[in-house]
């Protein structure tokens, strides 16, 4: 399967599994989504449980927390991450909230899905990695996956979930994995392994990273994208860096970072989000603070530049495996 | 074309200010009795003329006149009233112990009372509502017990929401009372969500949306009206103008020349306009609406016309914005003695019963206060343990909480 694929059969599956479970955004209903990924859900389970809404993401995201309150379990979409901030307020003031404000009275049992990351030419608002807006809010979840087997079964966890989830789908690896390596032509899903994904139920759990590459010399934290460029950097110098997916940015699998980087002893940390409070940030505090007598270099940094995403600059902002295979140089031989 | 006068900024004032009395000819009035009912399968375009003026039931004189006299039981009506007159004792007595500071903060509803009392009479208690801060009526009339209440404004050891919410923002689950939440608005459009899920589940519930004049400016009011028509969402949208945003005047929020009833019309839903003041006139005009949602024919917008009485809360001062004397001079007067005139003409109250009823009713809210109190206040230090803060942020607590509520020593 594709990730779309791997995500409307996660989808399918919930539908099929829990009648509570319903699908909702804008052109997701008869259209089937703008990325294909709910293609066939509202003529397979009805109107009532995957439909059209209007454009309004404060709307989606409020509805859905009603629904969430009433029983229901509503799993839907933000056309791209660029556009979720009108939602900002219901997700971070009630959504992550309400469980707690109400001592458990009510809770958000939320999936809220949207596509993000940049490297498809999508200019400002098609490209963003708003993730770090949403780690940093207490009582949400933040998910983002890397290749189909992991998109459905961490969307099914976040479809179960009784916590509110943000589960964010790198656009770019909608249809095939991507090194970052824009002038050779894109391999499908259909090429690689982690295509392969079950028709029926399973999960990945949430808080639990994938070592994506072992390796000894050095540790990789990534996530979406990057985990790919991260691979072709390693091949390219190769540096036998240890490549760990997060998969759930927060909470997150402190327990396997701190065990790699304690074997390595270095470093790098790599988004395409903009640098400055990224969520990077997070990481590399973390690292100093649980690994800081095993480190042998300073902990590096690599991400998109503190700028607004660009259309015509994507390649110089896009942190490629040349940016990231450099810095895995600069933190071997520190 | 002539270039014109220099263009001015147009900044709405009240009439009233501190030192001068209020115009309330702004208030699109009409008689008690002359307004028409129309069927509850009303197309939404059809509701223009009632979404401009006021539907009122009690006349001057405390007769019940007009198509809109609810087909209610005289039990239910003395039931609202005293609901009305225990909110009313319980807001003045926890204003009196914020004073004393038993509790760090208080909202009134001192004139709104008739709102949430008749429209939760109206309703079935597993109808949700979606409240603000100012529908204390609802809990009182749908007998949420008052030390729960109060244990909650004084964060004791006891409070419901164990200490993590400021006083008044309570949450109550089983009496159909959504968590109240600080931001504005919000809690509009979940309503919307509340009413959209009872109906994919082909259930028989529907909500009960609540917001206040002021907060009508916030993008989920509009939203919310987008939602409940585009789905035809079983619920009814309470728009209470009480006149005030804190020192805001309703005209700043969008009321100058129009109201808010207006809003619903214009975005395809019927919509009612509404004496805030008047139980019966609140009571009918809930069941007309409940009625229609309950019917699947969709969602009723109704602006309750009302003035707030009292401070916006405890740490206002309204002198400082408006007539001292406003409420004296708001042209629908007091909704407690509207409600007790028509009852004692009814032959079904006395001013004797009335007094009786309050003096049973302060001695209930002490014994609740009393009661309360026993499990502390927060100046007592009888609280929730810290270690509460940690937990409920998620269903299980994740281990970076549980290493934090360790840095903290328990």
């Amino acid at each position: 399967m594709t990730m779309i694929q791997a995500l409307r059969s996660a989808m399918d599956v919930m539908m099929e599994k829990d009648e509570n479970v319903v699908v909702f955004g804008q052109d997701v209903g008869y259209f089937g989504g703008v990325f294909r990924c709910t293609e066939g859900l509202q003529k397979k389970y009805g109107k009532s449980r995957v439909f059209d809404t209007p454009i309004s993401e404060g709307g989606i995201v409020g509805v859905a927390i009603g629904m969430g309150a009433y029983g229901l379990r509503p799993c839907i979409e933000i056309q791209f991450a660029d556009y979720i901030y009108p939602a900002y307020d219901q997700i971070v003031s009630e959504a992550a909230r309400l469980r707690f404000r109400s001592a458990g009275d009510f809770t958000a049992p939320i999936a809220i899905r949207t596509p993000c990351g940049g490297g498809i030419y999508g200019g400002q608002t098609h490209s963003q990695s708003p993730e770090a807006v949403f780690a940093h809010v207490c009582g949400l979840r933040t998910v983002m996956p890397s290749n189909p087997y992991d998109a459905k079964g961490l969307l099914i966890s976040s479809i179960e979930c009784d916590d509110p989830v943000i589960f964010l789908e790198p656009k770019r690896l909608y249809n095939g994995p991507f090194d970052g390596h824009h002038d050779k032509p894109v391999v499908p899903w259909s090429q690689n392994p982690m295509g392969e994904v079950p028709e029926g139920y399973y999960t990945v759990p949430l808080d639990k990273a994938a070592i994506f590459r072992p390796g000894k010399q050095l540790t990789v934290l990534a996530y979406g994208t990057m985990v790919w460029v991260c691979e072709a950097a390693a091949r390219e110098t190769g540096i036998d860096a240890e490549i760990i997916d997060l998969r759930s940015l927060w909470p997150l699998d402190l327990e396997t970072i701190v065990e790699s980087v304690k074997k390595t002893g270095r470093c790098v940390v790599v988004h395409e989000a903009t640098r400055t409070c990224g969520f990077g940030a997070e990481l590399v505090s973390l690292v100093q603070e649980h690994c800081f007598y095993h480190l042998e270099a300073p902990i590096e940094r690599v991400t998109g530049w503190d700028t607004p995403y660009p259309h015509a600059q994507e390649w110089a902002y896009f942190p490629g495996p040349a940016r990231v295979g450099a810095a895995f140089k600069r933190a071997v031989e520190a | 074309m002539s270039k014109g006068e220099p263009l001015r900024l147009h900044v709405p004032e009240p009439t009233g200010r501190p030192g001068c009395a209020t115009d309330f000819s702004y208030l699109r009035l009409s008689p008690a009795g002359a307004v028409r009912r129309p069927e509850v399968d009303v197309a939404p375009m059809d509701t223009r003329d009632l979404a401009y003026s006021l539907i009122s039931v009690i006349d001057a004189e405390g007769n019940a006149v007009g198509p809109w006299v609810p087909h209610i039981d005289i039990e239910v009506v003395r039931k609202g009233l005293r609901a009305m007159m225990k909110t009313r004792i319980f807001d003045s007595r926890m204003l009196m112990a914020q004073r004393q500071k038993k509790m760090s903060f208080y909202m009134q509803s001192l004139g709104e009372e008739a709102i949430g009392t008749a429209q939760a009479l109206a309703l079935n208690v597993d109808d949700m509502c979606f409240p603000t801060y100012r529908q204390q009526s609802i809990l009182v009339v749908r007998d949420y017990p008052m030390v729960d209440m109060i244990c909650q404004l004084m964060s004791n050891e006891r409070d419901p929401l164990k200490g993590r919410q400021l006083p008044v923002m309570y949450s109550v689950k089983k009496a159909g009372f959504f968590s109240i939440s600080g931001n504005l608005a919000t809690q509009y459009i979940q309503a919307v969500g509340w009413g959209m899920a009872s109906a994919i589940k082909g259930d028989t519930k529907i909500a009960s949306a609540w917001i206040g004049d002021g907060a009508t400016a916030e993008a989920d009011f509009d939203t919310a009206l987008t939602f409940a028509h585009v789905y035809r969402a079983p619920v009814i949208l309470n728009v209470v103008n009480n006149q005030w945003a804190i020192s805001t005047f309703q005209a700043i929020a969008g009321g100058e020349d129009t109201t808010f009833a207006a809003r619903g019309v214009g975005c395809g839903i019927a919509s009612l306009r509404v004496d805030g003041n008047d139980f019966l006139a609140v009571y009918a005009a809930s069941q007309w609406a409940a009625e229609r949602a309950r019917r699947n024919l969709g969602p009723c917008l109704i602006e309750w016309v009302t003035y707030r009485a009292g401070p916006h809360s405890t740490s206002d001062d309204p002198s400082k914005y408006r007539p001292g004397d406003d409420w004296t001079h708001f042209p629908l007067g007091d909704p407690i003695m509207r409600l007790k005139q028509y009852l004692i003409k009814a032959g079904a109250w006395s001013e004797q019963e009335h007094e009786e009823t309050q003096k049973r009713l302060e001695a209930e809210v002490l014994a609740a206060q009393k009661e309360a109190e026993q499990y502390g206040t927060m100046a007592s230090g009888h609280t929730f343990s810290p270690a509460e803060m940690f937990d409920g942020i998620y269903k299980e607590l994740p281990e970076h909480l549980r290493v934090q509520r360790q840095q903290l020593g328990i």
